[in-house]
């Protein structure tokens, strides 16, 4: 990942940022520049424990595994083809990549609250850095390390009868990559507020099942009551999943599925999906580093 | 006036290389004899009940630039936030403080970006290799990738660890990540260096080896170290030592004229009959002398301590009292800090501390939870 060349002027900096640079080496560059540093250096720590970890990450792909394969591939014999697009187990894909990069969006914000206990953040908060870029090279680095995971599954399109079309898997890999970053930005955004881990993964337990039944992954939430409907369309994992569902739909027609979130009868386009989970990712992010960023 | 500011902004942003290459000399930092100089230095929380405590209270403080300074206190007398205010981790109250010849108020960034610092609970990436985990840390501080890879090679040859540089730190002792630790904090090459406590938790062998690092560093790259310590034979090796309690620096100077300021020799004695013997003691001593009387024997502080004893053993021979044992000793800097705090530096109360720095330096602690 390389970064943008630096702007050539060093007039964006506050003016009573003294022209002094420091002794410690020969280069002097702009402080846009060093703050892209730190946060290739924070997405580069990500992917370093990604490699470091193969088992970990190994198993974190195996649920999603599990549930296309096993649940999947069970239910497909119950579910007639014709009632939902295509079969069971195309329906279920958009539903399994959404888990899949949900978990490693979750662990960023477990890891900013043990970094915290740890003391790591601490060491992270001594770099001449603005605390707010921190915190968005972490989104950065769990969106990509996110990211990386669901490529992995998009490797499985064959195995549920979608053609290895590229512009399918580059559509849903952008798809992905949204939702990746969402996660990660609400996970972070829960994280700056909670101090203790034990507390995070409670209120994770709580809201994670209901938040992954109601987001029409597994089975479409048309046939609930009304207040179903209501819950759906405030959750941003039902966005997401209808954005992968419809980056199916657009390259394989014949296996279009029924999409999740209505507002009061109207199908809001899959751009405006988009743009919605993308505006919620920044606000997101943008309070977490606010709040992360206060003086202590 | 707009087009003033403007020309100025364009003026200012063509000529980067005039305006980044004066001031290389630095007159601030050239012009202070001092590594670190505070006034008034104040931080002040919200207490429990609308009260507010004041962890560090007008702290007038000044270290001189390559000296090595221990700062000793009582646990809860502000070592640790004074240390967070001169590192910029936090902003005081009120009062000043510069650094590295930087405001820490006004210029946050730009003072850690000059100062090192060795936390005293610190924390490394467990599952990356030692050289990973330098790599991370010197982009962090903007370093190139050249620079950053030369920079952890160094350092970590520094520390004497370039044989580990590719051992995760999972796998190294505590020494070794107390040293690779160090090597984190010389990555930018930072002229003053906060440690936190640097020894706490290691045996002696590796508490030697760190220290033996930090003398290199003061003598061969003239950084100022500012080190907080509850080993005083630590405290004793430094140039200079500052007390602080409640907030407030209370005793400041070398470790020899803090102890010569408190003068008095310990004369103990060990007799057959301590109680009576304290009355003769009394009864030589000049007034106002407290004596104390406790399982060790009979003991007073008094100007040189060895004359007394001849004397005292005399008089007390003469009451047919045995003598069986008898010493005079300088005082020590515990003494100092007992004579400034109330406290003794391992007393109870500030034994929390070692108990609980221990688990900090088995790998239990650092390692993360999966």
């Amino acid at each position: 990942m390389t970064a943008p060349a630096p702007p050539a002027s060093d007039a964006s900096s506050p003016p009573d940022r003294p022209a002094v640079r420091d002794g410690t080496g020969p280069e002097r560059v702009p402080r846009l520049w060093h703050e892209l540093r730190a946060v290739h250096a924070l997405v580069h720590r990500d992917l370093l424990r990604l490699a470091a970890q193969p088992v970990h990450t190994g198993l974190m792909l195996v649920q999603p595994m599990l549930y296309l394969f096993i649940l999947g591939g069970g239910l497909a014999a119950l579910i007639p083809n014709s009632s939902l697009g295509g079969g069971y187990q195309t329906y279920l894909f958009p539903g399994v990549l959404m888990m899949t990069v949900q978990t490693p969006a979750i662990m960023v914000g477990i890891r900013l609250i043990t970094d915290r206990q740890s003391g790591y953040v601490r060491e992270l908060l001594m770099a001449p850095v603005r605390r707010p870029i921190l915190l968005l090279g972490t989104c950065a680095g769990g969106t990509l390390v996110a990211t990386v995971q669901g490529a992995v599954l998009l490797a499985l399109v064959g195995a549920i009868g979608l053609p290895y079309d590229p512009l399918l898997l580059l559509t849903l890999l952008v798809g992905m990559m949204l939702t990746s970053f969402t996660l990660t930005a609400l996970a972070l955004t829960l994280a700056v507020t909670l101090d203790r881990p034990e507390v995070f993964n409670m209120l994770l337990g709580l809201v994670m099942m209901p938040l992954l039944l109601l987001s029409g992954g597994f089975f479409p939430v048309g046939n609930l009551p009304g207040w179903a409907h209501t819950l759906a369309a405030a959750n941003p994992l039902a966005y997401g999943v209808d954005v992968l569902r419809r980056c199916i739909a657009a390259r394989v027609p014949d296996r279009a599925a029924p999409t999740t979130v209505e507002w009061s009868g109207w199908q809001p386009p899959v751009l405006l999906e988009g743009t919605l989970l993308l505006t919620v990712g920044i606000l997101a992010l943008l309070w977490a580093a606010h709040r992360f960023g206060r003086p202590e | 006036m707009q087009p003033d500011t403007a020309d100025e902004a364009r003026t200012r942003a063509t000529l980067p290389p005039t305006t980044a290459a004066s001031p290389d000399l630095e007159p601030s930092a050239v012009q202070s004899a001092y590594a670190i100089s505070t006034r008034g230095l104040v931080k002040s929380y919200p207490g429990p009940d609308g009260a507010t405590t004041h962890a560090v209270h007008g702290l007038d403080l000044d270290v001189h630039r390559g000296e090595t300074f221990a700062f000793l206190g009582p646990n809860g007398a502000g070592k640790s936030t004074t240390i967070s205010l001169l590192c910029a981790l936090a902003r005081p109250t009120a009062g000043q403080a510069t650094v590295a010849g930087v405001d820490v108020i006004r210029q946050p960034d730009e003072v850690r970006r000059r100062v090192g610092m060795l936390f005293q609970q610190s924390a490394l990436d467990s599952d990356l290799t030692a050289e990973q985990n330098l790599h991370i840390h010197a982009r962090l501080y903007g370093l190139s990738r050249r620079h950053a890879r030369l920079r952890a090679t160094e350092t970590l040859e520094k520390v004497g660890l370039a044989d580990r540089r590719r051992s995760r730190v999972r796998t190294l002792s505590g020494g070794m990540r107390r040293r690779l630790e160090l090597a984190r904090g010389l990555l930018h090459a930072p002229r003053v260096l906060f440690l936190d406590e640097p020894t706490t938790g290691l045996d002696p062998h590796a508490r030697a080896q760190i220290w033996e690092y930090l003398r290199a560093l003061r003598d061969q790259h003239g950084n100022t170290l500012f080190v907080t310590t509850h080993y005083l034979e630590e405290a004793e090796n430094c140039d200079r030592l500052g007390i602080i309690d409640h907030g407030r620096l209370v005793a400041e100077g070398t470790p020899l004229a803090l102890k010569a300021a408190i003068g008095d020799d310990r004369v103990a004695l060990r007799t057959g009959d301590d109680a009576a013997a304290r009355h003769v003691v009394a009864g030589l001593a000049p007034e106002g002398r407290a004596i104390t009387l406790d399982a060790d024997g009979v003991s007073l502080r008094i100007p040189d301590g060895s004359t007394w004893i001849p004397r005292l053993c005399a008089a007390l021979a003469d009451q047919g009292i045995a003598v069986h044992a008898a010493s005079a000793t300088p005082p020590t800097l515990d003494d100092v800090f007992f004579h400034h705090t109330g406290r003794s530096i391992n007393a109870p109360p500030s034994h929390g501390t070692p108990t609980a720095m221990v688990p900090a330096a088995t790998p239990a602690a650092i390692e993360e939870a999966p």
